[in-house]
């Protein structure tokens, strides 16, 4: 036994409800008549579709292709034929659409050619590849790829590895019974990860209201050294990344930074258990156990097929007539289904059906009265109403200044307000907003540099073209100075331009008289005269016109002898 | 519905709150009765009539759902408060009026529920006792417990006497003292007075057991959390001891403060007001002490009797720099060096 718990500050204990799914042993959910398998599971990017409509698939054949590293492979949950890779609405709490293949079942789960690896044999590198390439992720909710999170680097090295057992959600029991079942190869698959990591020590944090989980931990483990299982204190949110990472080890990973930094990483049971399969079985991740609970007549824990229809998966626990929602997730941070014909994904963990007896809705929202509630209830050790006001008033910065990211939306602070004020979507909508800001600033800076070096490029332009001219006009000078024709093109070798410049005006004037000059002269040689083919006795006549003329142009050149 | 996380809320409110504060104070209320008469429940029916109208009048003046926050419960704390504090026989528009300006000007005019930046009942006392010194000094003497002569003085067919009314034993302290050709010691005063009971006022004393017990209770049930009576009540009872210590016939003792005047109701049911209290752990203690050396000040070397309800609405103007100064660290950022923020 570890000496000393640390604790983490804050958290509530709303009642846990696990009693409900865990009556039953962990079922198969049989194969629906069709799979939706979403290509995009995990952060990072959208794997590659590797397959076309009308396709043989085998079960586990890749049918996602990791795009770069930072995402991990797809898989055909069981053989039968791809119908179309196409857009479909996944579960997510906004109803986002993106590439998935559906999938029709043969019915004969028919696997690819599974080849077992001895992980103790093995690199860490080719590990960390087997594990992204069977499609391991995270399936405590999240989905990180779990080949990232063993990456070593500049972070330092994982001295201790945490294994989330801690379950804290309310109704969630998807762990607890894989634990109680399947104990054997959640070591085995900790003893993989544990080896990619090379960790010291790996403790196990299980809630202690999961006795027999506890137990069938315990035992698993009796063999293996530096492996400790935990019992941690029941409270929401023990099973937070970081407030687990807290309470087994006393260390608090702030925002922005990650585990490997401080020489620890977490990763929940049922990714070790899934790690164990892909790599001692070659079974990669096609299929999760889901958590049905709530408003329904037969709750229990089913492994489902990813892509598996919701609907089909309700019509196996028989929903109650005043079910009036459904939630993908626990009753803390889970999210509203806008349907229910969406598909299980590899981060559905708990299907939930609410009534309005089981989460009545909160009262009206009354004004905040600094109560401090919500400050004695955040495990992140914010100032919960502070935020609120901040948000309310759009004032971001401060809301930032108050360490408003560091906010794990874990919901302990709405759960308690007296005041009835959903507080985290206060938080979501200051996030949301303020990194819709950050994408605006970034892109109003990038419009300011291309505006700015546009400027830079004309007053360029312009300049180069001054010069152009200048040297174009010291060229006429000398032409005009050498009585040669002004058109010749000035080259850059014979461009004088700094004398050239001052003198502009004067070069500019004997060029217009030039100009002058040629046009009259041009406008002589081409037009007709209307003098031609005269008589002489007109002749004369238009001579004595032309001296008078001529005289006249004389008197006009003379200056006046007194100024007018 | 609302489709959004957290699905779950305990079954907690405003309503509730204000609910056990009020039944917090009902123990130091029903001993108030035993030693003072019935008057005081005749004073909590006035402010609490003046609240709840001058509460749905604003409501309606400023366009908010009547009954909702009408049944908040916040009005009657705030009136039950300024009856509490108002002597007994004080006449019954004084209360009235008080509990309306409270209501009206320092609760709604700043924008209603949890928006007042001073405490309501103490802006109640203050404009009062500066407006009507004398009727707010105007206490029932020990043994006045008549109900029908207390109404005929509250309802003022007849004007409060010498024989009815009498000085606390603060306010008999501090005039007394005053007086440097008396020579008086705070022995001499507290032994001489008919009101001085065996640690603090005669029956007052009982009565601020009474509040503890409920504060107590608040305690318990998380309403309030103990920084700010544990520092309002060490503050002063140190204060108090060492200026004693020092000089025993100029200055009165610990418990002799602690349990006089408005200190224990204060402790637990004034100053831990939240809206206009601070919010940060250390916050409360810095606000809790700042009102504790400000009531002793006043007490010790001012004009008024009590300095409760100034040194609460002094406090109260800081609390936006004590929050902002006592922020503390967040999980995860506690090694992060304090101060200047980038």
């Amino acid at each position: 036994m570890l000496a000393a718990l640390f604790k983490f500050r804050g958290g509530v204990k709303p009642a846990s409800h696990k009693d409900e799914s865990t009556r039953a042993p962990i079922a198969r959910a049989p194969l629906p008549a069709r799979l939706v398998v979403p290509l995009r599971q995990s952060a990072g990017g959208t794997p590659l579709p590797l397959v076309a409509a009308g396709q043989k698939v085998l079960k586990g054949e890749r049918i996602g292709a990791p795009e770069g590293n930072f995402s991990a492979a797809i898989h055909a949950p069981t053989s039968g034929t791809v119908l179309a890779v196409e857009s479909r609405t996944l579960p997510h709490p906004s109803g986002l659409s993106a590439p998935c293949v559906v999938i029709a079942p043969d019915g004969e789960e028919r696997w690819i050619e599974r080849t077992p690896v001895n992980y103790a044999a093995e690199s860490p590198d080719a590990l960390r590849d087997l594990l992204r390439d069977s499609g391991i992720v995270g399936l405590g909710g999240a989905t990180f790829p779990s080949h990232l999170k063993l990456k070593p680097g500049a972070a330092g090295r994982i001295g201790t590895l945490i294994v989330n057992g801690a379950e804290c959600e309310p109704w969630i029991t998807c762990d607890d019974l894989l634990m109680r079942e399947r104990a054997e190869g959640i070591v085995r698959g900790i003893a993989i990860l544990r080896h990619i990591a090379s960790a010291d020590r790996v403790l196990i944090g299980i809630e202690d209201n999961k006795p027999q989980a506890i137990a069938a931990m315990r035992a698993a483990t009796a063999q293996a050294t530096g492996v400790e299982v935990v019992p941690v204190p029941t409270r929401y949110p023990a099973g937070g990344e970081k407030q687990l990472i807290r309470v087994l080890t006393g260390i608090e990973i702030p925002y922005g930074r990650i585990g490997p930094e401080f020489g620890v990483q977490c990763f929940n049971v049922g990714t070790a258990w899934s790690a164990h399969r892909a790599v001692e079985l070659g079974e990669p991740l096609v299929s999760r156990i889901v958590t049905l609970t709530g408003n329904v007549e037969r709750p229990g824990n089913f492994e489902v097929p990813i892509g598996t229809p919701i609907d089909d998966l309700l019509a196996l626990v028989a929903p109650r007539a005043d079910t009036d929602r459904f939630i993908m997730g626990g009753p803390m941070m889970g999210f509203t289904l806008p349907r229910t014909d969406l598909p299980v994904t590899k981060a559905t963990n708990c299907i939930l059906a609410a009534s309005p007896a089981l989460f009545p809705p909160t009262g009206p929202e009354m004004p905040c009265i600094r109560c401090g509630a919500c400050t004695r209830a955040c495990p992140a050790e914010l100032q919960p109403h502070e935020l609120y006001w901040f948000s309310r008033a759009k004032n971001f910065g401060k809301a930032q200044e108050y360490n408003i990211f560091d906010c794990i939306e874990c919901g302990c602070c709405a759960y308690v307000c007296p005041s009835n004020i959903r507080l985290v979507d206060y938080y979501r909508f200051a996030k949301t907003s303020m990194r819709a800001l950050e994408r605006e600033k970034t892109a109003s800076d990038a419009a300011r540099q291309r505006f700015e070096f546009r400027n830079f490029r004309t007053e360029r332009e312009q300049k180069e073209k001054a010069e152009r001219l200048a040297a174009k006009t010291a060229a006429a000078r000398q032409a005009i100075a050498g009585g040669e024709k002004p058109a010749a093109a000035p080259t850059p070798a014979a461009t004088e331009q700094t004398p050239a410049l001052p003198q502009l005006d004067e070069t500019k004037k004997a060029l217009i008289a030039a100009a002058i000059e040629r046009a009259r002269a041009q406008k002589e040689g081409v037009q007709p005269k209307n003098t031609d083919n005269l008589a002489p006795e007109k002749l004369a006549e238009i001579r004595e016109i032309e001296a008078r003329r001529a005289k006249v142009r004389e008197i006009a050149k003379t200056p006046p002898e007194e100024p007018v | 519905m609302n489709g959004t996380s957290p699905h779950l809320h305990l079954p907690i409110s405003v309503r509730l709150i204000m609910l056990k504060v009020l039944a917090a104070l009902v123990p130091g209320i029903a001993v108030y009765v035993w030693f003072f008469g019935a008057a005081i429940l005749v004073q909590i029916a006035l402010a609490s009539a003046a609240a709840l109208a001058g509460e749905a009048a604003m409501l309606k003046l400023r366009g908010k759902p009547v009954g909702l926050f009408l049944s908040d419960g916040s009005a009657l704390v705030t009136a039950w408060l300024i009856a509490l504090t108002f002597p007994p026989i004080a006449p019954w528009w004084l209360t009235v009026t008080a509990t309306l300006f409270a209501i009206v000007v320092a609760k709604h005019l700043y924008g209603g529920l949890g928006q007042n930046p001073f405490n309501p009942a103490m802006v109640a006392f203050c404009v009062s006792i500066i407006a009507f010194p004398a009727l707010m000094s105007q206490w029932p003497a020990v043994g006045f417990t008549d109900f029908a002569a207390q109404m005929r003085v509250v309802f003022q067919s007849q004007s409060a006497q010498d024989a009815v009314t009498m000085a606390t034993p603060l306010d008999a302290l501090r005039t007394q003292l005053h007086v440097p050709e008396a020579r008086a010691t705070v022995a001499g005063v507290l032994g001489s007075h008919a009101s001085f009971g065996n640690i603090g006022g005669k029956g007052w004393e009982w009565i601020a057991l009474a509040y503890l017990l409920g504060g107590l209770w608040l305690l318990q049930q998380r309403v309030i959390t103990w920084h700010v009576p544990v520092a309002f009540l060490a503050t002063l009872a140190l204060i108090a001891g060492g200026f004693s210590l020092a000089n025993p016939d100029r200055y009165a003792g610990p418990v002799f403060h602690v349990v006089t005047g408005g200190a224990m109701l204060g402790a637990f049911f004034i100053l831990t007001d939240p809206v206009s209290g601070a919010t940060t752990p250390r916050g409360k203690l810095i606000f809790a002490a700042g009102v504790a050396l400000l009531a002793w000040i006043i007490r010790s070397f001012g004009a008024y009797p009590d300095g409760m309800a100034f040194g609460v609405l002094l406090m109260n103007l800081c609390v936006p720099l004590i929050d902002m100064g006592t922020q503390p660290p967040v999980f995860g950022h506690k090694d992060e060096q304090k101060g200047g923020t980038p």
